[in-house]
């Protein structure tokens, strides 16, 4: 958790586990903002859709 | 009875006329999908890459989705909301939905642009939306059933818009008995559904050919005659 100290680490757990969802973390530039999870999630798949495209797919055995 | 395999080859070359609905059916059946196009041993060159694999990624997630749905739904929350398994097990289902929604994404990326729904193959695209819309729709109710405030908040944002559209009365967001129905019953149903029958177009048109394939490649030029007798009779 790279913005939040250690009491706001203790918070949290206590939070969740009153069933408390924490705040989450929000990234923004100028009027674009999204959270963090959802950005890790998005880059994946481009990622993935980019190797998917590039990586040379290995040969099926027996094949001719 | 004869042995399967003669009784399917015979039906579709000799074309016989059927007087009975179930016969009909099945000549109509075996003519659009036969056994070899349903169950095939092998695919085009052009197959040969990972783009291809997402389709299989995502019902691959999918029934790892609906075992462990099974199982949470045979337990109960008393189950999956305390003891450490139950966590678990509850955390994987909400992980492979997290790999079936990235997969699903990734092969529509990589449909959308190779134009997968050339060639008379406009309900394969039209199913995988509707797979997509109803899988949504599916997650969002799974959000619904985590009896937190973060679910809390989720249906009181949403019952506002479900109102707007006049749905609100028949799928009350607030309604957990209800919710929790469609959840574990009619949604995956409906998934599943809408994911078979994509599957199965897929096989009655075989894969797209590639938008840069040349008509003269010898793959197009075996395959092409019999696709085009299939398709211009309901196209
Ligand atoms: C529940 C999610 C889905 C599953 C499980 C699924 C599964 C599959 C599978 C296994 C294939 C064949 C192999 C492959 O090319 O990957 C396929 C093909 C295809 N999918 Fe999906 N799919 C889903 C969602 C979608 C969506 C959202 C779209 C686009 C809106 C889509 C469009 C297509 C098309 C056009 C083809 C045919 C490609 C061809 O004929 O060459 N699918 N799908």
């Amino acid at each position: 958790m790279p913005f939040l100290g250690q009491e706001a680490v203790m918070r949290g757990s206590l939070l969740a586990e009153a069933g408390i969802p924490a705040p989450g973390i929000y990234l923004g530039w100028g009027s674009f903002l999204i959270q963090f999870g959802n950005l890790i999630v998005i880059v994946l798949m481009v990622i993935l859709f980019v190797v998917a495209l590039f990586l040379p797919f290995p040969r099926g055995k027996g094949r001719k | 009875m004869t042995p399967d395999g003669d009784t399917a080859a015979g039906t579709v070359d000799e074309e016989p006329r059927f007087s009975t609905w179930t016969g009909t059916a099945r000549g109509w059946m075996l003519r659009r999908l036969p056994p070899d196009k349903l169950l095939p041993e092998d695919q085009p060159s052009y197959v040969a890459s990972w783009i291809y694999v997402f389709g299989m990624g995502a019902i691959a997630a999918l029934v790892y989705i609906i075992v462990s749905g099974c199982i949470l739904a045979l337990n109960g929350p008393a189950w999956y909301h305390v003891s450490g398994l139950g966590h678990f097990i509850n955390s994987t289902h909400l992980w492979s939905v997290e790999l079936f929604f990235m997969f699903m994404v990734i092969h529509l990326w990589g449909k959308y642009w190779m134009a997968a729904w050339r060639g008379g193959r406009v309900l394969t695209w039209i199913t995988g939306v509707i797979a997509f819309v109803v899988s949504i729709v599916t997650a969002f109710t799974g959000y619904l059933l985590q009896t937190n405030f973060d679910s809390q908040w989720i249906a009181f944002q949403a019952k506002d818009a479900l109102n707007a559209v006049g749905v609100g009365a028949w799928f009350n967001v607030t309604n957990l008995g209800q919710i929790l129905m469609w959840h574990i019953t009619l949604l995956p149903l409906a998934v599943a559904g809408v994911v078979a029958l994509h599957v199965v177009l897929v096989r009655m048109h075989g894969v797209v050919p590639p938008l840069d394939a040349a008509a003269t490649d010898a793959q197009l030029q075996q395959d092409l005659p019999q696709r085009a007798s299939v398709e211009g009779e309901h196209l």
